[in-house]
């Protein structure tokens, strides 16, 4: 159970001062260019370290939470307060394992918002998210974007486990690696096509039981894929990797083709989407949108349609 | 390939009283009845017959009687002729066989050998005709303890309480997804449930959205293994959430919706392109723990802004009662267990009638171990699987569940028979079908009175019942097995009951 919540706790750009943390304010001013410290990214409990430099995808302005010491649903009190007072956008710092971020911002009619997260937020992050757009500068643990309806989660880094399960719509950008099981049954409806774009390489059972969306693996490394059992019990969607895979890696219900023209139109655009959040990896847009690709597909809609006695 | 299998219904008709009006071919999806212009007569195909006994009661002229077919096998108690006859399918076939409704094996069906107690002399019986009867439940977390602060009038409670929600009587329908029955069935059973003051269960087949306004507040919304037709939306604009881990009838398995029953308004709600299997997974796979469930459940509370109670429902299997223990301390409001003879649209048959216990028991040893724990009042128990009548629902109270789910009992107020063919999708009651045509045989207007009298017919006998223990509230007799006495058990089955036998 948690106490009364402190609304001092919350820094509010509308409150009367536009009270910024020092360093945001100082940039909003430029003055101050950020000493040698703020460049370290890895360190998630130094105040100059955030939102600043190098991280091209970072909101300015925006209120701040500091999520140092604070629960899951503690930070997700201050949030939804945010919200309700009329937030767009939100900064989450030094988060630490606090799970379900943006979870809890539902509300009938609710615009999208944007929320920032320096650190390394928890489990289920985005699960259920309904349109709101999460930016993590950092790694992120399993269970990201676990139903996730609609919005964008980008990932400066590597994701865990059971990335995107059961996702029905919205996208999700990783820059790095992924764990297992990605994409398990992910499903797609009408217009709600969900989109995985991952920057490194996925672990075993990637797009398990898949039944609709994109999933695209980017391989950025260069080590080739070395996942096994992809796409085991897929019965709908496309997954797409660069470069090639052994028939061995794949699940039986899986079949393998070249991308056909639409589909280059698909991945030079994902690609495309891909390197706009992470303009880091600019360069290799040429190498990128000359590889080779394989396509993934279910051999049938029905892989156990031919299993009972009627 | 030639079926060896012979028909099990014969159909009889009276010439004298038929005249070929042709209202059995109409009615039957199956075909049995057809008109045969060479003969000029109605002639029957009865390899084709359900014994779902629609053309019976719907002959105009009482011309039709079906019935068990009276020839046989040579009589054998090993290989039955159910036996026998669903191993000459699968040669024929190949296949899995599938089944619908609860198991109907004679398994020893425990409500019947339990009676309860009355009052005489000592401790004299209400009269509820004329003395205010409590059925209301509140379903939910109780705290610890209650702290209460002021004086006088101004009184308030300090303590916070997790949320609960009220139902007119502990009945509640049971989980049945749109796609397994159909539409109109499934608005009959939010329709009764909100004109009652109870609540129905999605099932795992999403809520049309057109249904949300009106009867989500009358709903639980089950989140399982497919996730389903989930949104923020549709958690949000139902009174309660349940995770579906288990169902009574099918432990440990998950569901395939065949591609034949999702039709554009089914897909629609399930939010998945139409024409293709619905299938769910048998484990949740962001599910591999009790961590992992507490994970689910917060999620879910979070998701619906810790407002409303969430609900777990597994089947009752062996060492259940660890975890309902380890299901209580992952977070779970509410607890329904599904017993050995749950009803389903569609399950193996060999999974049907062989997994799982019989919900008596279960109900019993989980209310034991979370009292045991200390833990009882963090959650409330909701039983299910095989409750027939309003005997069953006080005695399952009496062993210890705040409340029941009824699924089976419900489809019959609305007219099925158990022919148990609910996977052909071809009900001929309009229940468990998306043919239009069939579906189109259920008013919801008149079904759901159909059920809201069933309801209130039970609530009555409860309240009967209770009066003569001696009770005004329902409160009163959960758990409370001093009133409960057993005839014709084992020892083993008494002390698994916590109950003492007659007489004693």
């Amino acid at each position: 159970m948690t106490g009364p919540r402190n609304p001092s706790d919350i820094d509010h750009p509308s409150s009367a001062d536009q009270k910024l943390p020092s360093h945001l304010s100082a940039r909003t001013a430029g003055q101050g260019i950020p000493d040698e410290g703020s460049l370290e990214r890895s360190d998630p409990g130094d105040e100059a370290a955030s939102p600043t430099a190098e991280t091209s995808n970072q909101v300015c302005g925006g209120a701040v939470v500091d999520a140092t010491g604070l629960k899951t649903k503690e930070l997700s009190d201050r949030l939804r307060d945010l919200m309700l007072a009329g937030t767009g956008r939100m900064i989450v710092k030094n988060a630490c394992g606090q799970r379900y971020i943006g979870t809890r911002l539902y509300r009938p009619g609710q615009a999208s918002l944007q929320i920032e997260i320096f650190g390394t937020p928890g489990n289920d992050l985005g699960a259920f998210l309904s349109g709101h757009r999460i930016l993590v500068h950092g790694n992120v643990q399993d269970g990201v974007g676990n139903t996730m309806d609609r919005g964008e989660i980008v990932v400066e880094g590597r994701a865990g486990d059971v990335l995107g399960m059961s996702m029905r719509g919205g996208r999700i950008f990783v820059r790095d690696g992924v764990g297992y099981r990605t994409a398990l049954h992910m499903k797609e409806y009408l217009d709600q096509k969900p989109v995985v774009v991952i920057g490194g390489t996925a672990q075993d059972f990637l797009g398990e039981y898949m039944a609709g969306g994109i999933v695209l693996v980017l391989d950025l490394g260069n080590r080739g894929h070395q996942s096994n059992f992809i796409g085991t019990g897929m019965h709908g969607g496309a997954i797409f990797l660069r470069g090639s895979v052994n028939l061995t890696q794949l699940g039986k219900e899986v079949e393998i083709s070249a991308p056909g023209e639409e589909d280059h139109a698909l991945l030079e655009n994902l690609i495309h989407e891909f390197l706009i959040r992470f303009p880091e990896l600019a360069a290799r847009q040429e190498e990128l949108q000359k590889s080779q690709f394989v396509k993934l597909t279910p051999v049938s809609k029905r892989p156990y349609g031919k299993m009972y006695a009627y | 390939m030639k079926s060896f299998i012979p028909p099990e219904f014969q159909v009889y008709r009276d010439e004298d009283r038929c005249d070929q009006c042709r209202g059995c071919e109409r009615q039957c999806s199956f075909g049995v009845h057809s008109y045969d212009q060479d003969r000029d007569s109605i002639i029957s195909d009865e390899s084709k017959c359900a014994g779902c006994q629609r053309c019976v009661i719907f002959c105009p002229m009482d011309a039709l009687t079906i019935r068990p077919s009276p020839s046989s096998y040579r009589p054998n108690s090993s290989w039955t002729r159910e036996k026998m006859d669903d191993l000459k399918k699968q040669a024929e076939t190949g296949g899995v066989i599938l089944t619908g409704c609860g198991s109907d094996k004679p398994f020893r069906i425990y409500w019947d050998h339990m009676v309860l107690n009355a009052s005489q002399v000592t401790n004299p019986s209400i009269d509820p005709l004329r003395e205010p009867m409590e059925l209301r439940t509140f379903l939910g977390p109780k705290p610890d303890f209650l702290k209460i602060s002021g004086e006088g009038k101004d009184v308030a409670i300090e303590t916070e309480i997790g949320p609960n929600v009220v139902v007119e009587a502990p009945i509640l329908f049971s989980a049945m997804s749109y796609g397994a029955i159909s539409y109109q069935a499934f608005k009959s059973l939010a329709m009764a449930a909100c004109d009652f003051g109870t609540f129905f269960n999605t099932g795992e087949g999403g809520l049309p959205k057109e249904l949300r306004s009106d009867y989500g507040r009358c709903a639980v919304v089950q989140v399982a293994s497919g996730r389903y037709g989930i949104d923020a939306e549709y958690l949000n604009c139902a009174a309660a959430v349940e995770i579906k881990v288990g169902q009574g009838a099918k432990p440990g398995i998950g569901g395939h919706l065949p591609a034949e029953k999702v039709s554009s308004l089914v897909a629609e709600t399930r939010m998945i392109p139409e024409g293709t299997d619905a299938i769910s997974p048998a484990p949740h796979h962001d599910i591999y723990s009790i961590e992992d469930l507490s994970m689910l459940i917060y999620a879910l509370k979070e998701a619906t802004n810790y407002e409303k109670p969430i609900s777990v429902k597994i089947a009752a299997v062996h060492n259940f009662a660890a975890i309902a223990s380890g299901i209580v301390r992952a977070g779970a409001d509410i607890i329904a267990i599904d017993g050995l003879r749950g009803g389903t649209g569609a399950a193996p048959k060999t999974i049907r009638d062989n997994v799982g216990i019989p919900i008596e028991l279960a109900i019993s040893s989980v209310d034991r171990r979370l009292r045991d724990e200390g833990i009882r009042n963090s959650c409330s128990l909701l039983a299910a699987g095989g409750i027939r009548c309003s005997g069953d629902v006080i005695k399952a109270i009496a062993l210890g569940a705040d409340g029941v789910y009824i699924g089976t009992a419900a489809l019959i107020a609305m007219g099925c028979t158990l022919c148990q063919k609910c996977y052909t999708g071809r009900c001929n009651w309009g229940i468990c079908t998306q043919d239009p045509r069939l579906a189109g045989r259920i008013n919801p207007h008149i079904a759901s009175r159909r059920l809201t009298n069933l309801l209130r017919a039970w609530s009555a006998e409860i309240k009967e019942m209770l009066g003569g223990m001696g009770i005004n509230a329902i409160e009163s007799l959960r758990g409370n097995r001093d009133h409960l006495r057993g005839v014709g058990l084992y020892e083993w089955e008494l002390d698994v009951l916590g109950i003492k036998g007659a007489g004693e």
